[in-house]
């Protein structure tokens, strides 16, 4: 076994954005998919997933509930600026972004109750993120890796 | 579809998950059920390890504690000449994570002189976890 000693992701210059705005974003987004589970309007399961995929395929920049963050909120709160790397929460919006595709496929089968289920994994994802700080990139991101070589190597 | 079961369902699991999440992580675990059991040398690691103590961080770009696990380690070890901090991209080295059992980032391993695991800390550790584990090490 060899160690392959160099990062390759990088850890030097990364592009920085205000870590709180994401959350906020995660407070707005378990607001939606509560609202939805609540009143089974798919109009509010398709805007989550419009959300989920400008800031997936796009960037933070785009996200409507960052635009909101910083006319709104941010010029209110005081004190030092807390910065993140922009790859651990556009990770998490992609994640987003799959159950929340997968969910509209089921609803539109008329998968109900299966549909419920990916969307109550969302829900549960942001409101992880809102309130606990919950990383879901740290938790599920190697996870993932594992198990893809896991399947390559038995090809 | 107006069903409030499902809604307080989640929202009743993901705070018991949530509680335990922010109570286990960036603890120092002394005994950790996954630990190695084989000491760890630079044929593994790839690097030298401390006279006295080595932080091995496994982290990924996905990962947003790993920036400030980075940063105190880094900031602890850069005035002790016996204790050094090695940093693992955990993706590019899944052999090894596999071998570990390294489930998610940061995990850092705490290892005494020679190379045995001695503790390992899931999570961003605070400083003064790391600070009195590494007291401990003789």
């Amino acid at each position: 076994m060899s160690i392959t000693n160099v990062l390759s992701f990088k850890t030097s210059n990364p592009k920085l954005i205000d870590a709180r705005g994401p959350r906020f974003g995660a407070v707005i987004t378990t607001i939606v998919l509560t609202a939805f589970l609540a009143t089974g309007n798919l109009l509010l399961l398709h805007w989550q997933l419009l959300v989920f995929a400008l800031v997936a395929f796009i960037g933070l920049g785009v996200s409507p509930y960052g635009f909101i963050y910083s006319k709104s909120v941010k010029p209110r709160l005081k004190g030092e600026v807390p910065v993140e790397d922009t790859r651990p929460p556009q990770f998490a919006q992609l994640v987003g972004f799959l159950f929340a595709i997968t969910a509209t496929i089921l609803y539109d089968l008329g998968l109900e109750t299966a549909g419920v289920i990916v969307v109550g994994f969302a829900l549960a994802a942001a409101f992880l993120n809102a309130a606990f700080n919950y990383c879901l990139g740290c938790e599920v991101y190697l996870l993932i890796a594992r198990a893809k070589s896991a399947i390559s190597a038995r090809k | 579809m107006s069903n409030y079961l499902p809604i307080i369902a989640i929202f009743t699991l993901a705070t018991g998950y949530g509680i335990w999440y922010q109570l286990s992580r960036g603890k120092v675990k002394r005994k950790a059920k996954r630990a190695s059991k084989a000491p760890l040398d630079k044929s593994v690691l790839g690097s030298e390890l401390g006279s006295r103590a080595t932080f091995v961080q496994f982290s990924s770009a996905f990962c947003t504690p790993c920036w400030a696990t980075r940063t105190l380690l880094i900031n602890i070890t850069s005035g002790l000449s016996d204790v050094k901090h090695i940093e693992i991209d955990a993706e590019a080295n899944l052999d090894l994570v596999r071998k570990l059992d390294i489930r998610s980032t940061p995990t850092t391993l705490v290892l005494d002189g020679k190379g045995n695991e001695i503790g390992r800390a899931i999570g961003a550790p605070k400083r003064l976890e790391i600070v009195n584990t590494l007291a401990a090490i003789k």
